[in-house]
């Protein structure tokens, strides 16, 4: 099994990676689209801003590459609104795997929307033996809203998307690195797959 | 739409050239003085987010911390925050490559505010927790640093905080030197009233000596985080029964 993580200025990548070594599973940092595409597993974590996010993608060739994979590919946080059609964070048009808008949180609540929320309405395979009600970790002030592709939902002023699948590609808005136990778990899921 | 977001309790562990300081003895582990294997209990006993203060944080110690945050990341599966003699954003940078959720400043960004606008602008506003100890003389609330020895003249606690967030601060560390160590509960007005008037959380630090002290400091002071070191780590309040209790009461607690 080979598991790839999209190497990028992110914070998050360390992250990612000890959270699969602490499932003893090993992964590669990597840009180059040549070992991306020979994986069987790819991870594309972030945090950060999404136009920048989105001009490194371009920058490395990565951005028709990842829409083009066929095996399993799993976005964090800024992954998942990368994989959208269009976020409000600087206009930035996104890879467009989902149909899906990604706007910022109304300041009914405090922004961003940090810390442990739950996870409702529970789909698909990323999501084997996790209980709805599950409390998961998030940083975010932008989101993604609800849509046919939603695989788990939690509220925060609105209704959004915690998760979504199409196909092959998977997404979560929240961090499964920091989540604790159940984190790992929707990991090894991933990797499962 | 019901806010879920729930209430997070924070153990925070001090670092002295790379071990913890005050003794521990919560849970068997093998190792008191060894910060991660601590972190790692607290994590499997349910604790949300973790803060680690390098109470050294000279010069040659920077890379000894460093090197344990890296550590703290690789084992550790909840976030945490670092800080302790935070100066520039060299000094981040490092942190967040060694696995860093946020870092936290407090004197520094006092002698220099530009340094919040200019971590928010590098990191982003999720990753800078500004630190305040306040201390409050029967009139007002006012700013001290190192480490609430020293009053800072004509720097009130309100004020500070608010140009903090305006600066990008995302988070709010509010300790209370009238409440810190005396186990008598959190300071609750102070609290309040910058939980309340800001756009960001506000963890709040200092005083907490039992679980009834927590439901108040949710409850009444609105904080969103309460943060605690010595209870937890002498055992005298235990982090799965102070959720219990917490979630009795009402307060929206994680229970794994």
């Amino acid at each position: 099994m080979k598991v790839v993580i999209i190497k990028y200025n992110a914070g998050n990548v360390y992250s990612v990676h000890a959270a699969l070594q602490r499932l003893g599973i090993g992964a590669e940092l990597s840009d180059d689209p040549e070992v991306i595409h020979s994986a069987d597993k790819i991870i594309f974590p972030g945090v950060g801003e999404a136009s920048t996010a989105r001009a490194y993608l371009d920058g490395k060739n990565l951005s028709r590459l990842i829409v083009s994979l066929k095996q399993p590919v799993l976005g964090i946080c800024l992954g998942l609104q990368l994989f959208c059609k269009q976020s409000e964070e600087n206009d930035t048009t996104g890879l467009g795997i989902f149909d899906v808008e990604v706007k910022k949180f109304p300041a009914t609540e405090k922004v961003p929307h940090m810390g442990w929320n739950t996870l409702e309405a529970l789909n698909g395979p990323l999501f084997k033996n996790i209980e709805d009600g599950s409390h998961v970790y998030f940083v975010h002030s932008f989101y993604a809203e609800i849509s046919r592709d939603t695989i788990a939902r939690t509220n925060y002023s609105v209704p959004f998307s915690a998760a979504l699948q199409r196909d092959n590609f998977f997404a979560l808005q929240f961090h499964p690195e920091k989540s604790a136990k159940v984190g790992s778990k929707i990991l090894k899921n991933f990797i499962d797959l | 739409m019901k806010n879920m977001l729930t209430k997070r309790i924070i153990p925070c562990l001090d670092i002295k050239d790379g071990r913890t300081v005050k003794g521990v003895n919560f849970v068997d582990i093998r190792e008191a003085g060894d910060p991660v294997e601590l972190g790692q209990a607290y994590a499997d006993q349910g604790a949300d987010e973790l803060v680690f203060l390098d109470i050294t944080a000279t010069i040659e110690n920077r890379s000894t911390f460093a090197a344990l945050v890296k550590k703290i990341a690789r084992y550790v599966n909840i976030p945490f925050t670092v800080g302790g003699g935070i100066r520039s954003v060299d000094d981040v940078s490092v942190l967040l490559d060694a696995g860093a959720d946020k870092i936290s400043v407090n004197s520094a960004a006092v002698k220099n505010p530009e340094l919040i606008n200019s971590l928010a602008d590098n990191f982003g506003s999720q990753f800078v927790v500004l630190a305040i100890d306040t201390h409050f003389d029967g009139k007002k609330s006012q700013v001290y640093v190192h480490g609430g020895r020293t009053p800072v003249e004509n720097l009130w606690t309100k004020e500070w905080a608010k140009e903090g967030v305006s600066r990008g601060a995302g988070e709010i560390l509010l300790t209370s030197m009238n409440h810190d160590g005396t186990k008598q509960g959190f300071a609750m007005d102070i609290t309040r009233c910058l939980s309340e008037s800001l756009p960001v959380p506000v963890i709040a630090s200092g005083g907490a000596g039992n679980a009834d002290h927590f439901v108040e400091v949710f409850a009444e002071g609105k904080a969103d985080a309460a943060l605690a070191a010595s209870i937890f780590h002498f055992g005298e309040v235990k982090i799965p029964d102070l959720k219990k209790e917490l979630r009795e009461k009402g307060i929206n607690i994680r229970i794994e």
